[in-house]
């Protein structure tokens, strides 16, 4: 039986998302068809979706413009497996906070209930790469890529927290969503698309 | 899953730290070319002042870009155009939550340097203002903070890359409203990418250096650029973008994305044009979409434009040949 994953295509690096996917569903010898989608028809026919890091406010706005905002939230309420990467986890939460500029009234999926602050460990300047941990995953090291990336202050319940990094919450899980803040499409790693595609394969069966 | 091609993991740039119990690493390509291709699919727009910047946040652009004056009004007040006032710089990173650049002259380590401690996301050596340095560009590995360089051809785009510039904007000719020389300069670079390809799937080692003589880089860059059959880094179209159609068209050539200038902020109907502008980017593909998007704008309220062959200042040919 062929997973049908989609990666979100109105803004950000698709492309890069693609190809790790493509990648991880190879190693593991899954079949699954990964595409581009960018309308409620081609996310209706889903069985996993990934909104890739890119800058939330352009893709809330123009998710909302052509219907799919609304598809994948009734998608991923219904129990679709989402991977939500960076601004993909902002749009997964319920307010998102600006470390500088205050609350934003940008739409979100709303989601997660998380406390989750934007930028929130500076600007460009002070992106950076550290290993983390993702044990619950089974993932004990991994190299997080941290660009202008959001964390996580509190979770609500039923939210289990994937990863820390000092003190900040940077990745994660409920049920059918997971939420990083770092971006596993670009490492060469794919433990965390693996683990994607098995909980997409699990969900399905 | 990045292209580095022409990475240098040793340089400057790239700072190491500790922070509490964690090693973290700084300033790597994998960081600054990443940047460059969150924004992928995405229009950055040119403003002078927080209104702008917030009407650009609000229209869905995924980046400001600051300048002292719109590259239309640069070409108009002549003299000596330098990087924006830090002040006012500062003010529209306070007030938007999208990634902020500003641009500094060619060659102008110094004003970079100040940009870099300003902190703003990325840097934009641009020929819209007056070139420092005619002979060398900056040696942008030495920085933290990315930097996009504008090229005319293949060899020109290479040539920043190897100077450190995490992402390529093919050069239009500015503060024009005519797309002409961006569309000229987008399809030369594809032109140049599609004979290295073929030249590099035959085997032809003797060609493949030849070419890199040409394009005056060196011939390892060269080779993996042949290999991937793209630039190892993200390139947008920039320069004299004025319509929505125009950043349709050019996203159809394969450009990752869109810069616009005087386009937007020199026409009458700034807030919509913007929003029609970021519709057709996203939605090229979709020509109901874009009609929608260019039904938008009214075409009496969109800049004046100008013929490019007349022009007395060509910003485009600025640095080009170093």
């Amino acid at each position: 039986m062929t997973l049908k994953v989609g990666i979100l295509a109105i803004q950000g690096d698709v492309q890069e998302n693609v190809l790790s996917l493509v990648k991880a569903a190879t190693e593991l010898k899954i079949d699954a068809e990964i595409s581009q989608v960018m309308t409620s028809d081609e996310i209706s026919k889903l069985d996993g979706v990934v909104i890739p890091g890119g800058e939330s406010t352009t893709i809330g706005q123009l998710s909302l413009v052509n219907g799919s905002l609304k598809t994948l939230k009734e998608k991923i309420d219904s129990g679709m497996p989402v991977l939500g990467i960076c601004a993909g986890m902002i749009m997964l939460s319920n307010t998102a906070n600006d470390r500088i500029v205050g609350t934003t009234n940008q739409p979100l999926l709303n989601i997660l209930d998380i406390k989750l602050e934007r930028n929130s460990f500076g600007r460009q300047k002070d992106s950076f790469e550290s290993d983390i941990s993702l044990e619950s995953m089974s993932i004990p090291k991994y190299r997080g890529v941290f660009i202008r990336a959001p964390a996580i202050s509190e979770v609500g319940d039923g939210v289990e927290i994937l990863s820390k990094f000092n003190e900040k919450i940077v990745a994660v899980k409920k049920g059918n969503v997971i939420g990083t803040a770092f971006h596993p499409e670009l490492t060469q790693d794919t433990s965390v698309q693996k683990y994607f595609l098995n909980l997409i394969s699990s969900l399905k069966n | 899953m990045l292209p580095l091609s022409g990475e240098r993991p040793t340089s400057n740039g790239v700072v190491c730290e500790r922070i509490d119990s964690s090693e973290i690493v700084r300033g790597s390509s994998t960081l600054k070319r990443g940047f460059a291709h969150m924004l992928k699919n995405g229009v950055v727009m040119d403003v002078t002042t927080v209104e702008q910047a917030q009407i650009a946040e609000e229209a869905g652009a995924v980046s400001v870009m600051v300048l002292d004056k719109l590259p239309s009004e640069v070409r108009k007040a002549g003299g000596v155009a330098r990087t924006a006032s830090i002040r006012i710089i500062e003010e529209i990173m306070d007030s938007v939550t999208i990634p902020v650049m500003a641009k500094c002259r060619i060659g102008h380590v110094s004003e970079a340097l100040v940009l870099q401690q300003t902190d703003v996301d990325m840097i934009d050596e641009s020929e819209v203002l007056t070139p420092a340095d005619e002979l060398r560009h900056i040696w942008k590995w030495d920085f933290t903070t990315p930097f996009v360089n504008g090229a005319r051809s293949l060899g020109e785009a290479l040539r920043r890359v190897e100077e450190g510039a995490a992402m390529i904007r093919t050069k239009g000719e500015p503060g024009t409203g005519n797309v002409a020389e961006a569309i000229t300069h987008i399809k030369k670079v594809n032109d140049d990418l599609r004979l290295i390809k073929a030249i590099y799937d035959s085997g032809d080692n003797q060609e493949l250096v030849r070419m890199a003589r040409e394009f005056k880089v060196s011939y390892d860059i060269v080779e993996q650029t042949a290999k991937i059959g793209r630039l190892p880094v993200v390139n947008f179209a920039a320069g004299g973008i004025a319509t929505p159609a125009d950043a349709a068209y050019l996203m159809s050539l394969g450009c990752d994305g869109i810069f616009v200038g005087s386009g937007i902020f020199n026409a009458d109907d700034a807030k919509e044009r913007a929003r029609a502008i970021v519709l057709a980017t996203t939605f090229w593909n979709e020509s109901d979409k874009v009609k929608e998007a260019q039904k938008m704008i009214d075409e009496r309220q969109s800049m004046i434009g100008l013929d490019v062959k007349t022009l007395e200042l060509r910003m485009q040919d600025r640095g080009g040949s170093a």
